[in-house]
């Protein structure tokens, strides 16, 4: 385990020099200025709309509709860029790097391949972890500073978008092993995608009471644990939510927030440890 | 003491394609062995499966004793690829002591100074990868596979991409690594370079080892070439042993003699015969 630091180390350098880390960078911003704007909109749109009386006596909550609905879409927005992040800083780690002679110069040197592919898996983590935070915590700001609202629970659901984004990384990096960086790429976001319809099909599934689609969302979700991470933070943004906004709440654009239970965590360091222990032993066995 | 590098029956195919049938090799510790073949003979798939990077179907291939890929043959080995990169944003120095930590080599300072001299980089340590010539970025690559003294070292196409200058600095090093002691498995298609070099010439057809020995060795005499009064004379089939009797009859039968050569088969035409002369290198 000697090589894991200087692995890392040698990640995160190439990490930060690759132009996409320039380029995620530009977009984070252009959108944290675009939720900044949307935001400070909505807030104010929101204060100069009076909810008729029977919503209020039902205990609709517009500045909980409003910041909690906005701040959905900044946690499905970080959730994105970071999994943008993940794929592109992963998605060629083995047969990319092979194919272009970065690989065996490394490969050769007596750390061993899985202390080489657990470290590459550990850097793009750590880097999209801190991305995630960050951008989570950029956001919250922004939501606090335009309407003067912040979610219920603040710290479990940004740990657990980087969590997603880590589970991503996973994913991504097992796809590195198999696929050229091209055909991995397209893998990883159609995965995303899937892990999203997944939460939409839930959302339908609950309006229309189809158990059917409720099964297919809850069983997409725990084979995408990104995505049950993901609906389960955002189910934590308005935990202590009540009456009308909660179910209005429910209905919001971004996948149906859901609480995961008590074994998503366990079961979220399960599916990594099986990935990258997947990816390790296809590595371990591959020719370069 | 086990060899600095043994194959033993090594196989290795890919789905239809045997590239290696069972391959049986030896480099001693301190020997210069050059590694010849056309393309497609299977010597980089030797030289990979020894360094742990494909793995063998058939037979297997020891490190200094150790199984190769295992952490002790590659502790023991280093290694240029015949195609290779390095990120184009470190420093030369950087690069090598990525390496230096990677290798667990204590040399620090001192040893990356050393084998950037050695590679004649010396002028180059704070200049990144990107700006260096194919060249340069070459003989990093093999300062690179020297970082932390190996005792053994798979050179794999290593002048590739040098010009006469640099495959000059190249040979002075393989001369300096013998000089040190150091084993080296050479896959080179410059047949001159090998001869020049090399204690040992092997060479791969078909994934087959069709011809191995000294260049010496695997000589046939062709004749003696004797300059005289009148020309040049050859004594075909003659060997070294025949020249002093050739002259002394051609002195004594009144020619004047201005110069004696014995000729030999050259390294070229033991290679075009071992492998087939429609098969260039």
């Amino acid at each position: 385990m000697r090589g894991v630091p200087i692995v890392i180390g040698y990640a995160i350098r190439e990490s930060v020099r690759r132009r996409v880390f320039i380029v995620v960078l530009v977009l984070t911003a252009a959108f944290l200025g675009l939720y900044g704007l949307g935001a400070d909109k909505a807030f104010e749109e929101a204060q100069g709309v009076a909810p008729p009386t029977e919503a209020v006596l039902a205990g609709l909550d517009s500045t909980e509709l409003t910041g909690a609905t906005l701040f959905g879409l900044s946690m499905f927005g970080t959730l994105f860029l970071g999994t943008v992040l993940a794929a592109f800083l992963t998605l060629g780690v083995v047969r990319g790097d092979a194919e272009r002679g970065l690989l065996q110069p490394l490969v050769v040197r007596p750390i061993g391949r899985p202390t080489l592919l657990f470290a590459r898996f550990l850097a793009a983590a750590l880097v999209c972890g801190l991305y995630v935070l960050t951008v989570f915590g950029g956001a919250l700001l922004i939501t606090w500073a335009t309407g003067d609202w912040v979610p219920d629970r603040i710290v479990a659901p940004a740990i657990q978008l980087a969590a997603g984004v880590a589970v991503i990384a996973a994913i991504s990096l097992l796809g590195s092993v198999f696929l050229t960086t091209t055909a991995n790429g397209i893998a990883v976001f159609m995965i995303f995608g899937a892990g999203l319809v997944a939460g939409l099909l839930g959302q339908i599934g609950e309006v229309l009471e189809s158990d059917t689609l409720t099964r297919v969302a809850e069983i997409s979700s725990w084979v995408l644990p990104f995505e049950a991470l993901y609906q389960d933070g955002l189910n934590a943004i308005t935990a202590d939510s009540t009456g009308l906004t909660e179910f209005a709440l429910q209905l919001g654009p971004f996948g149906g927030a859901q609480a995961a239970g008590g074994f998503l965590w366990p079961w979220t360091l399960t599916y990594l440890l099986l990935v990258c222990g997947a990816a390790t032993a296809a590595f371990a066995r591959k020719d370069l | 003491m086990a060899a600095a590098f043994t194959a033993r029956g090594l196989v290795k195919r890919y789905g239809p394609v045997t590239a290696l049938a069972g391959v049986d090799l030896d480099v001693e510790e301190g020997e210069l062995v050059g590694l010849l073949g056309p393309n497609g003979a299977g010597k980089s798939t030797l030289v990979k499966i020894g360094c742990g990077l494909v793995r063998a179907s058939a037979g297997e291939a020891r490190v200094r004793g150790a199984r190769a890929g295992s952490a002790e043959a590659r502790a023991a080995m280093g290694y240029l690829a015949e195609l290779f990169r390095f990120p184009g944003w470190y420093a030369a120095d950087e690069l090598l002591h990525l390496h230096q930590r990677l290798a667990g080599s204590a040399g620090g300072e001192a040893e990356r100074a050393e084998l950037l001299d050695l590679v004649g980089l010396a002028d180059a340590r704070g200049r990144r990868i990107e700006q260096m010539s194919k060249g340069m970025q070459q003989r990093l690559g093999i300062a690179q596979a020297l970082v932390g003294s190996p005792p053994f070292l798979f050179l794999d196409e290593p002048t590739s991409a040098l010009d006469p200058a640099g495959r000059r600095t190249v040979r002075r090093l393989l001369e300096e690594l013998r000089r040190r002691g150091v084993a080296v498995l050479l896959n080179s298609h410059l047949l001159s370079e090998i001869e020049l070099v090399c204690d040992r010439v092997a060479i791969l057809a078909g994934g087959q080892l069709v011809a191995e020995g000294r260049p010496s060795e695997l000589a046939r005499p062709r004749g003696v070439e004797v300059d005289v009064n009148g020309g040049t004379r050859l004594f075909a089939g003659a060997r070294r042993d025949d020249a002093p009797r050739i002259v002394a009859e051609l002195v004594a039968g009144g020619e004047q003699v201005f110069g004696v050569r014995v000729l030999e088969t050259t390294l070229e035409e033991i290679y075009l015969e071992a492998v087939g002369e429609e098969s260039g290198p």
